[in-house]
């Protein structure tokens, strides 16, 4: 049989070899197939796959500084920035001739302006020169530019013109971490505890998200369980209360939330009427951490209840009816029976309402006052206000990264395949 | 049917010609802050110039919050879609420095005033980039609920004075503001306040004081926010913008009242964006806009003051309640006893510094 097949080469109908002809009708099904994936792919790829990767490089590119100050950077090298002197003449020379030019190209603020989020003043210092500089026609340039502005006599701003010289950077990601680099010595430092932001804002975020994340399952549990066990026909009808808040504008759930929970609001009016506080003991539910825990875990309660509900629909009752009759309680039925076999729906409910939450930022922005407030506000914030990008997106891949970090986690423990939307 | 036919063929006919008119009118977008705020320059300055040039459609884009990234998103694809934007003068210095906004000629590109002055001259210091046209003063100032507070509150540091005062106050969570007030209210001179702030020990003195009512503090970020919290009784007192508190008061009825002191003056104008496809049309209409009669028409339907000295003389009375503009402009000698003007320079170099340590304080 083996040598036949070694020997004798099958042909189809027209003489050609099958092999040859099968390729060929799969490489014709393999085109179909993939011209009908590639519209998806091309939007992956535009609407996924270049941002990201873009975020990934503005996090640590700092080629601004070689492109704007070229010479300065070139004639830098050779000063010894630890030596407690100034740099030479040609170096004053060489950033009088940058700055002139820059100037000319309106790119000085902007090369100030990145230099000042790692020393505060670098802003102003090359605006400053900007006006000054064309005044400058002659040697020496070093008074002339100490003239200009005493800063530029101080060893320290060269410090940071040199460290912060290179094609690349891990500034924006010490910053992210609450370090920064010592201009004089090169040394990471971390920052004092009273001016440290992002590592108690990651850990935060990750706190509230889990806490939200096991509120969601406390209360939807029993839910889905009510709707996947009740008949279909009013089932439906409830998952309509399931659905509805779900189709609501977030703003509009989100401030709805303000009425209900403020201090002069629904709830605390009510728990004054029953006599249950005084009127000076108004609770402070909303601009703070109870807040955003609350309005986000109604926000993100049908992630949750979904997922449970269509896998506890595939769950056959006569398991449950088969253990008890067997003899066991219906509580260890259920806790034997049933649990285990919704874990699929905990696990897709759980891992999807925690990414969710993890990266939130409308909600806590509006009721999260200052302890509610997550790292995706900071994140927001040097997006569209401060325009530090190189910061945001230093900010967004490590939120990325946690984010990657918990879906292998949740891949080992729980297995990724275990996990079922539907 | 001949005469079907013909109605039909004019019906085409104009229906073609219909099109092609529209498609010749140029459209300009114009970013603003939407709500009040547009409605007033749409009342001022859009509605009276699309009558006189039918040729040109005003659209209204309601972005100018997050205008600074979106433009420098818009500026790096290469596809700038906007024509005018109306931002706060720190961020038309930001958008000038950047690159991404056209310089302007004062004098040459905007109209003299009526006795003939220059634009730059009635303006004056108003100008704080050569890309920015100032358009409005407005400040960042405070209103309390008057049935709330056992006497008025006259003064900055009654927000610091939690005894005479109880109750909550909403702040903008910013640490512009702020930290001016704080120092003020900690006894710096006001003369003297950036010096002081400028230095690490400064800050911590301006967050030491705010340390003293921090636990009584909503922190706001939208400038609806107070007026919401003040009309709610959430807050006894909350700064915002003067305007917002001008509808809140006049408008709606509220016992709320003014509390002009110290108010931070800040700056609101236009700037054009580079890449625009209709920079001649829109240049027209900056010019019409900023002129001395609009400028003053605006303050008919809100309570910003103008930002040309010439037109401080022809603010009216309110387009619909009919009341006097003049007493409720920041501007007014009587609110404008004590004002702080936004330090730019001190801001562009310091804003990233001290927001990392009114956050860090924020989280303590």
């Amino acid at each position: 049989m083996n040598t036949a097949q070694a020997n004798t080469v099958l042909l189809t109908a027209d003489g050609t070899p099958l092999k040859v002809s099968l390729a060929r009708a799969q490489r014709r099904s393999k085109i179909i197939a993939f011209s009908m994936v590639a519209p998806l792919l091309i939007f992956i790829t535009i609407a996924f796959l270049v941002p990201i990767t873009d975020m990934l490089l503005l996090s640590g590119n700092n080629e601004i500084v070689q492109r704007i100050l070229p010479k300065t950077v070139e004639v830098l090298q050779s000063w010894d920035e630890t030596s407690g002197e100034l740099p030479d003449e040609i170096v004053f020379a060489a950033m009088v001739d940058d700055i002139k030019k820059a100037k000319a190209a309106r790119e000085h603020t902007k090369i100030g302006q990145r230099l000042n989020y790692e020393s505060s003043g670098f802003s102003s210092l090359f605006r400053k020169a900007g006006r000054k500089v064309k005044k400058i026609k002659k040697p020496p340039y070093k008074e002339a530019l100490i003239k200009s502005d005493k800063r530029w006599g101080k060893i320290e701003t060269w410090q940071v013109v040199k460290q912060f010289s290179g094609q690349f950077t891990d500034g924006y990601y010490l910053a992210a971490i609450d370090f920064k680099r010592n201009p004089s010595t090169g040394n990471i430092d971390s920052l004092p505890s009273k001016d440290s932001i992002y590592l108690k804002l990651f850990l935060r975020t990750m706190l509230l998200s889990t806490l939200i994340t096991f509120l969601t399952f406390i209360i939807g549990f029993p839910i889905s369980y009510l709707l996947a066990t009740i008949p279909t026909r009013i089932s439906n009808t409830l998952i309509i209360f399931v659905l509805l808040p779900f189709w609501t504008s977030l703003l509009v759930r989100t401030t709805s939330w303000i009425a209900l929970l403020q201090q002069e609001g629904v709830i605390n009016d009510f728990l004054i009427l029953v006599g249950l506080i005084g009127e000076d003991g108004r609770l402070a539910m909303i601009h703070n951490a109870t807040g955003t825990v609350v309005a986000m875990t109604h926000i993100l309660l049908p992630f949750m209840i979904l997922p449970m509900f269509s896998v506890m629909k595939t769950i056959p009752p006569s398991f449950m009816r088969a253990a008890i009759s067997l003899g066991a309680h219906p509580w260890r039925a259920f806790w034997r029976i049933y649990f285990p076999n919704t874990v699929a729906g905990i696990g897709a409910g759980s891992i999807l309402v925690f990414i969710i939450a993890i990266g939130y930022y409308i909600t806590p922005a509006l009721v999260g006052g200052s302890s509610g407030t997550f790292i995706s506000n900071r994140i927001a914030y040097h997006i569209s206000q401060s325009l530090n990008w190189g910061l945001g997106s230093a900010l967004g891949v490590i939120l990325l990264g946690i984010v990657l970090a918990f879906f292998v986690l949740y891949d080992r423990i729980v297995g990724i395949d275990n996990m079922k939307l539907g | 049917m001949k005469n079907f036919m013909r109605a039909m063929m004019a019906g085409a006919v104009m229906a073609v010609i219909g099109f092609a008119g529209q498609a010749m009118a140029t459209e300009l977008v114009v970013v603003s802050w939407g709500g009040a705020y547009t409605a007033s320059q749409q009342g001022a300055y859009h509605a009276p110039y699309m009558k006189k040039n039918p040729g040109i459609k005003i659209i209204n884009d309601d972005s100018a919050g997050t205008a600074v990234a979106k433009l420098r998103a818009m500026a790096q694809a290469g596809n700038v879609t906007w024509d005018l934007i109306d931002v706060v003068a720190a961020d038309a210095m930001r958008l000038c420095d950047e690159g991404l906004v056209e310089v302007i000629n004062h004098d040459s590109d905007l109209a003299a005033a009526p006795d003939g002055t220059p634009a730059s001259k009635d303006f004056g210091d108003l100008i704080v980039s050569e890309c920015f046209v100032p358009q409005i003063v407005y400040s960042t100032t405070f209103g309390y609920r008057t049935d709330k507070v056992s006497k008025p509150m006259t003064s900055i540091c009654d927000v610091f004075d939690t005894n005479t005062f109880p109750g909550k106050r909403s702040l903008q969570k910013s640490p512009l503001g702020n930290m001016e007030w704080a120092l003020i209210c900690d006894g710096v001179a006001p003369a003297k306040i950036y010096d002081v702030l400028g230095t690490s020990a400064g800050a911590d003195r301006a967050l030491a004081k705010l340390d003293s009512i921090k636990s009584d503090v909503v922190w706001w970020t939208a400038g609806a926010q107070t007026p919401q919290l003040l009309a709610d009784g959430e807050v006894v007192v909350g700064s915002t913008y003067n305007g917002r508190l001008f509808s809140l008061i006049a408008e709606e009825k509220q016992p709320v009242a003014m509390l002009w002191d110290w108010q931070v003056f800040d700056l609101d104008g236009w700037v054009v964006p580079k890449g625009t496809k209709n920079k001649a049309e829109v240049m027209k209409f900056l010019k019409f806009a900023t002129d001395t009669q609009r400028l003053a028409d605006q303050s008919k339907f809100i309570s910003y003051g103008p930002a040309r000295a010439s037109s401080a003389p022809l603010v009216g009375k309110h387009g619909k309640l009919g009341i006097d503009m003049a007493p409720h402009m920041p501007t007014d000698p009587n609110n404008a006893k004590t004002t702080i003007l936004t330090n730019y320079e001190f801001w562009a170099d310091n804003k990233d510094d001290l927001d990392a340590k009114f956050n860090a304080w924020l989280l303590k």
